[in-house]
């Protein structure tokens, strides 16, 4: 099945199987190894981008549904050299250890972000309920989710999907 | 400047840019050209005698590579998969070590044991290959718990091992054990049961091998905590390659908590097919067969008993645990419930007289070995919980009785009936810090205040020690380990004065690119940033024994150390000449090389400049180059304490669990990055926390089919599951090392159940109960209370 899609503002065309995971469009045919799978029951959230905005499990995600979506993985969050305000608070908090969970953290967290207006911890944490991580036990997460999504709204230069 | 990146500085992580970005590089993110896909087919019993396997279907269908059996492996003379640490039982008795071979031969032992490999273009057609390879089994009764194991009659895992026992092993004075219960005046006693748990790293295990032949050369790559000896083991024992044959490389890895630290037989199923296929192999390992192939942890039954004199000074303690080893002997397998769980028992206390007996054995389970913390969050749970029910039995308060029986400050060297002689610590300062964060005393109101609302409010205190910083050969060696476990550590210092650090042990999130810059910041009075550290990669690290047992700061930390002596003392040899002086006037301060006396100095940049440009050089005393490498074995292990405080409330109406506040309080020793031990500790409470309330292995007792077998079944802790960790450190430098680090990877995981569960206990204790096993679920925990005839309207 042929699929336009615009990855990381690259636009890519692909003849796809029918059963193709949006994480294995994008891990093997495409090489964004940043999207990562951890779990194969949807529970991780390792596998996290953004479809047309909006934070979804690329591992739930058939890659032949996205015909003129617009995909953005952990890759295409900031240009090369520049972090963007969400990466640059899991960086100043520790709220990465192995760095496996930190794409699908962060991708999950820059959608919380900018869809709550006045984010709290117990909010961040609710909203990270799909996003496992078994090396920071959540709390320098929780401090990173918060501290950047008080960044984004007071960066101009925030990139939204 | 130097102070800034040297040790004790709360450095961001060097490390995290790649992570932030997507550029991590894992295992299976490695893709070669002409790279084959590998499915293993894995029993879906749990015991059962392999009548045949017909793979003449699998091998015909499209894309298909190769199939390969046990039959393939054994004819080409494979070994199996060596235990390295077996222990020595009752009266000389050897460990029992049954051959584990990496596919199936006659039997399969568990569930997910591996019988095939199948090979293809694609992972789409290995997988449908795998589906076509059919094996023929006559299914066994099969056992799965440890007193089942032992009963008459059970199922026999191994036919020449017909009471099931692998080896049955004992610490401590037996006699003098017994004497000192015979003059108790109150004995307390416990039964309780060590909740089986799977490791569940982020990234699931994965493997790449390839084949040079033009070189004769394999190259592994891996998810392991250890390459070095995963080359060793796999390539000396398993496929007979030569060591200088074989590269192991395990780049960026995604979490290990010792579920990486042993050889898997997917490792050696990869290597050996690369080379017979002279084409690249790829197994990924998918979540759900993660929890079918992925060593777990813990699994033991116990009874204790702790005798104490009329004031509550604990007089004798004995033990009796059944340990799991599962279907075969994983690496280091019976080493966790002995010398890691026994030696252990003392905890902080005096106790003079301890004795443990440890029966492991093998059942129709998933092989058990080490998982964060391994043996030692065993051993403080069943000892502070047997010391909660003295308190209780005995009217003593529970910080108290601790109080009472603890180690003085000035006891130190304290040598412990069970073996291990503690070098430093300070217990009773963690406790006394634990309690005043945690507001113990004040608990009793906050207790009525939750009474009023119709919740059951409890508070639990742990003290704990382990040993860590695995481990001094020479101790090691004595119980049972086959090798060292010392460490190697290289500093090269480039003609330009940066340095490339190699390390033998292997960061897989602690965050080591960073902390052992700040160990060189420090000692060559360099900037972090100048400092590249590499690990995992046996062709360019000489030997290491890698990363469990928070031995990498202890072990691997002290190497570091030594080597960049070993550098300073070269420099200084040079800096004599360059400024015409006698070495012993010369001293080395804040990277910079000076006559002591004068204002005559060299800085290590222009060092490292003439080591590498001698125009003007003493060669016929000094070798030009300046890269210095050190080994480091250290003479004991080192021993972390401390003291944590959990607060819990109960909704009787519903047994569930809620975690109010976490104060953990640890002796770490010299802390080198205050940010990463507090995220390691974070970290380690949390899955402490999780064995507590979540997480539970289940098999069917009767079938051997594991009940928990992925994330729908098996609750991993989640971020609103858990309060934030409160974390203080209050250290007492290790005696022994020069950095004076002792070690925090564990710490969390060894005293957080024991914690949580004390903390539960204490809330339901007015209703008469003495323990509750892990995990504390809500349903265990509302039987708990309707047995107890409770109704939270009467409360
Ligand atoms: S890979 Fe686990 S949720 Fe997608
Ligand atoms: S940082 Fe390792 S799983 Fe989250």
């Amino acid at each position: 099945m042929k699929v336009n899609i615009t990855v990381n503002d690259r636009a890519v065309t692909a003849d796809v199987p029918g059963h193709e995971l949006l994480s294995d469009f994008l891990r093997d045919r495409l090489g964004l190894t940043g999207t990562h799978v951890g779990c194969d029951t949807s529970q991780c959230g390792a596998c996290v981008v953004h479809v047309n905005g909006a934070s979804v499990k690329s591992c739930a995600t058939l890659a032949c549904a996205l015909d003129g979506a617009t995909v953005r993985t952990i890759e295409g969050l900031s240009a090369p050299g520049s972090l963007h305000p969400m990466q640059k608070a899991f960086h100043e908090n520790h709220g990465l250890q192995c760095g496996f969970c930190t794409p699908g953290m962060i991708m999950s967290a820059v959608d919380f972000a900018t869809v709550t207006p006045a984010p709290t911890a117990e909010a961040a944490r609710r909203w990270l309920e799909g996003n496992l991580c078994r090396c920071t036990g959540y709390q320098n997460i929780v401090a990173a989710v918060l501290a950047g999504s008080a960044a984004m709204q007071t960066t101009e230069g925030a990139r939204s999907t | 400047m130097t102070q800034a990146t040297g040790i004790g500085a709360s450095l961001r992580r060097k490390e995290d840019m790649r992570f932030l970005t997507g550029h991590g590089n894992y295992v299976s993110d490695v893709s070669l050209p002409n790279m084959t896909l590998a499915v293993i087919v894995r029993s879906p019993h749990a015991h059962a005698r392999i009548i045949g396997i017909d793979v003449s279907e699998a091998r015909k269908m499209p894309g298909v590579v190769a199939v390969f059996t046990g039959a393939d492996l054994v004819a080409d003379g494979v070994g199996g998969l060596p235990c390295a640490w077996p222990v020595t039982g009752k009266k000389g008795t050897a460990t029992k070590e049954p051959a584990h071979p990496p596919l199936a031969v006659g039997k399969v032992r568990h569930v997910g044991d591996p019988v095939a490999i199948v090979i293809a273009e694609s992972l789409v057609e290995a997988r449908n290959a795998a589906e076509a390879v059919t094996v023929d089994y006559e299914v066994l009764p099969a056992v799965v718990g440890v007193l089942d194991a032992l009963k008459p009659g059970a199922p026999v895992v191994f036919d020449d091992i017909p009471d099931n026992v692998c080896v049955d092993w004992e610490v401590g004075d037996a006699l003098a054990t017994e004497r000192a219960f015979s003059k108790a005046a109150h004995v307390s006693r416990i039964s309780l049961v060590n909740n089986r748990l799977v490791g569940n790293p982020m990234e699931p295990r994965a493997a790449v091998a390839d084949f040079e032949a033009a070189r004769g050369k394999y190259t592994l790559w891996t998810t392991s905590q250890f390459p070095h000896i995963v080359k060793l083991l796999m390539g000396n024992f398993v496929l007979h390659i030569p060591q200088h044959k074989l590269r192991v490389v395990s780049p960026d890895v995604g979490g290990g908590f010792g579920v990486k630290q042993f050889h898997y037989a997917e490792e050696a199923l990869v290597t050996w097919a690369a080379g017979r296929l002279g084409r690249p192999v790829k197994w990924v390992c998918e979540r759900s067969e993660g929890f079918l192939s992925d060593a777990h942890g813990r699994d033991h039954v116990s009874e204790a008993e702790l005798a104490l004199d009329e004031n509550g000074r604990f007089l004798g303690l004995r033990v009796r645990t059944v340990a799991n080893m599962g279907g075969y002997l994983s690496t280091f397998g019976p080493n966790i419930p002995t010398n890691l769980y026994g030696l252990l028992l003392a905890g902080v206390y005096t106790t003079p007289a301890i004795y443990c007996e440890v029966k492991a054995v093998f059942t129709n389970t998933l092989p058990v070995d080490a998982y964060r913390g391994a043996g030692r969050p065993e051993a403080t749970f069943l000892l502070e919980r047997l010391v909660d029910v003295a308190a209780t039995e005995m009217g003593i308060d529970r910080a108290e009785i601790r109080r009472r029986n603890m180690i003085p400050g000035d006891a130190y060297p304290y040598q412990t009936p069970v073996m291990l002689q503690y070098d430093s610590g300070d217990p009773a300062g963690c406790l006394d810090k634990a309690l005043e964060a945690a507001g113990w005393n004040a608990f009793a109101e906050r207790r009525k205040a939750s009474l009023e609302k119709g919740k059951l409010r409890g508070i639990g205190l742990v003290t704990y020690i382990e040993a860590c910083g695995l481990a001094p050969s020479r101790i090691a060696t004595r119980l049972g380990a086959r090798g060292g476990l010392f460490e190697s550590a290289t500093v090269r210092v480039h003609p330009t004065g940066q340095v490339t650090v190699l390390m033998g042990t292997h960061s897989h999130g602690q965050g080591h690119e960073t902390t052992c810059s700040q160990i060189v910041s420090q000692r060559l009075g360099i900037p972090a940033e100048n400092v590249e550290v590499v690990f995992g990669d046996t062709d360019r690290v000489q030997f290491g024994l890698g990363t469990y047992g928070s031995r990498s700061a202890a072990v691997g930390g002290s190497a570091l150390a030594k080597a960049t002596a070993k550098v300073v003392t070269k420099g200084t040899k040079i800096a004599a000449h360059m400024l015409e002086a006698a070495e012993e006037d010369i001293s080395f301060e804040d990277g910079r090389f000076s006559v002591s006396g004068t204002d005559l100095s060299k800085t290590f940049e222009e060092v490292a400049l003439m080591a590498h440009y001698p125009t003007d050089y003493p060669l016929e005393v000094l070798e030009p180059g300046l890269e210095e490498q050190a080994f480091y074995d250290p003479v004991n292990f080192t021993f972390p304490c401390g003291a944590h405080v959990a607060e819990v409330e109960i909704d009787p109406e519903t047994g569930v669990v809620e975690l109010l506040r976490y104060v953990a309080v640890d002796d770490v020793g010299t802390v080198i990055n205050p940010m990463i031990v507090e995220g390691q500790i974070h970290g380690g409470v949390v899955q402490g926390i999780g064995q507590a309330l979540f997480e539970d292995c289940v098999y069917d007792e009767s079938s051997g089919q594991l009940l928990s077998g992925s994330f729908m079944d098996y609750c991993m802790p989640r971020a609103d599951h858990v309060p934030p960790i409160e974390v203080h450190t209050h250290s007492t430098p290790c005696t022994h090392n020069e950095l004076g680090v002792k070690g925090c990877g564990e710490v969390g995981t060894i005293a957080s159940p024991a914690t949580v569960i004390n903390a539960v206990v204490d809330a339901l204790s007015h209703l008469g109960v003495k323990h509750v096993d892990m995990p504390a679920s809500p349903s265990r925990v509302w039987r708990l209370i309707a047995n107890a005839g409770f109704s939270p309207a009467r409360s």
